[in-house]
């Protein structure tokens, strides 16, 4: 997908439970020290990566997040990929709005996720499963 | 926990029985060796004959629960104290294991179809007892990480009075669903009895506050409020400040104030408390 990148460092974390969830947020975190991402940019990720991990485990049923650090030529950062076989979502445009939600939720988890990262890729398919990937750099 | 094993070979055990001694003194030795010397030999001796006993009584003619039961209990209390001295759970197995090679070499160059296949009766006995040692040694860590998990979470949940009328709870670290929950029924419990009418919720603490916190958050405030009383959160960092307006939560009519001192101050100055530095010459 980048050119030039050096063998990133991947982490799998089952996500289960609730405590999986915590686990997701201290793996996030060490990798964005690791990347050297500011506190403020750290804190944003890892906030990020609890709002998707709590999505993948309500709503996808449990699945899995993949934490990668990225390292290129003149940056560094942390990939987050969150999949689950859960149900999808039917409507990806109307989940994203802020106040939507399909619980009893705030429902700004997914859309408020969205503004925490840099990059930030939804593929979800009705009945299949649904895959977040997001990405925040080191400034 | 599984049962005692359970290995009946009268035959072995007399043999055993007979090479007791030069068992005793190759045993140790081996054992001496896995161990890199970090144990005295005397007390490697007298562990191993301890357990070389009892082994033997459990294999003898008229094993019966109490024999095995007692080696069950012996190779326990092995694997505890071991565990005390640091050593590693595949170490004090391996103490275990090296009576297998200390036995076969008593067999001679080329034992019987027969003896070999008593040998493998025994040696799969030895992987029990070793089993054993590592199941208790792993039973013994578990014990500890339940206790730490009960003292963190009375640990986590604190409600202390700041000053008549001001209860405050300061939150620290990672806030699951069932965390929050306890603290904040222990924060509104605490209100009722002590007749506060104002609560702080210190965050300083908490490393990131995502939409499930900030939702438990702003419950325990209208909850507060249904109650009459006001809450104040405070230690909102610049990190978690930026990353709750990115959000997009709305705190709006909630008092937000930065340290816990500002939220004593406000909740004090509300209250009618004044607070005034006495002139120089009276100090």
């Amino acid at each position: 997908m980048i050119a030039g990148r050096a063998p990133a460092v991947g982490e799998e974390v089952a996500i289960a439970s609730n405590a999986d969830v915590v686990r997701v947020r201290q793996v996030v975190r060490s990798a964005a020290i690791a990347a050297r991402l500011s506190l403020v940019d750290q804190t944003k990720l890892v906030t990020a990566a609890s709002e998707l991990a709590r999505n993948t485990l309500v709503h996808g049923g449990g699945g899995k997040a993949q934490v990668e650090t990225l390292v290129q030529e003149r940056r560094s950062g942390v990939r987050v990929a969150f999949s689950d076989q859960g149900p999808g979502i039917p409507d990806p445009e109307t989940a994203l709005t802020d106040g939507w939600t399909s619980g009893n939720g705030l429902g700004l988890g997914l859309g408020g996720a969205r503004r925490l990262v840099d990059e930030f890729d939804l593929l979800t398919e009705v009945g299949k499963g649904t895959k977040v990937v997001v990405t925040k750099w080191a400034r | 926990m599984t049962h005692p094993p359970t290995f009946a070979d009268p035959e072995i055990a007399g043999l055993l029985r007979e090479n007791k001694q030069r068992l005793l003194d190759d045993w140790s030795r081996e054992v001496a060796l896995c161990l890199r010397g970090s144990l005295e030999p005397e007390e490697i001796r007298e562990d191993l004959a301890e357990l070389l006993q009892a082994m033997i009584a459990a294999m003898d003619e008229g094993a019966d629960e109490t024999t095995t039961g007692e080696l069950r209990a012996l190779l326990e209390e092995l694997s505890r104290r071991r565990a005390r001295q640091d050593f590693r759970p595949s170490e004090t197995a391996t103490s275990v294991f090296a009576i297998k090679d200390v036995v076969r070499a008593l067999l001679g160059p080329a034992p019987a179809y027969e003896t070999l296949e008593r040998f493998f009766g025994f040696s799969r006995f030895v992987d029990e007892l070793a089993l054993i040692t590592y199941d208790s040694y792993v039973n013994a860590r578990e014990q500890v990480i339940i206790d730490q998990a009960e003292q963190l979470l009375e640990l986590s949940t604190p409600v202390v009075k700041l000053w008549e009328g001001v209860v405050a709870v300061p939150l620290v670290g990672t806030l699951d669903s069932a965390r929050t929950q306890v603290v904040m029924e222990k924060m509104l419990q605490t209100l009722v009895e002590t007749g506060s009418e104002y609560a702080v919720i210190d965050i300083t603490g908490v490393s990131a506050v995502d939409t499930q916190v900030a939702q438990h958050l702003i419950k325990t405030v209208a909850a507060a409020r249904l109650m009459g009383a006001e809450c104040v959160i405070s230690g909102i960092r610049p990190q978690i400040a930026h990353t709750i307006v990115t959000l997009g939560i709305e705190f709006s009519d909630i008092v937000t104030k930065a340290s816990l001192a500002d939220a004593l101050a406000y909740a004090l100055r509300r209250s009618g408390v004044e607070i005034v530095r006495l002139p120089e010459e009276t100090q």
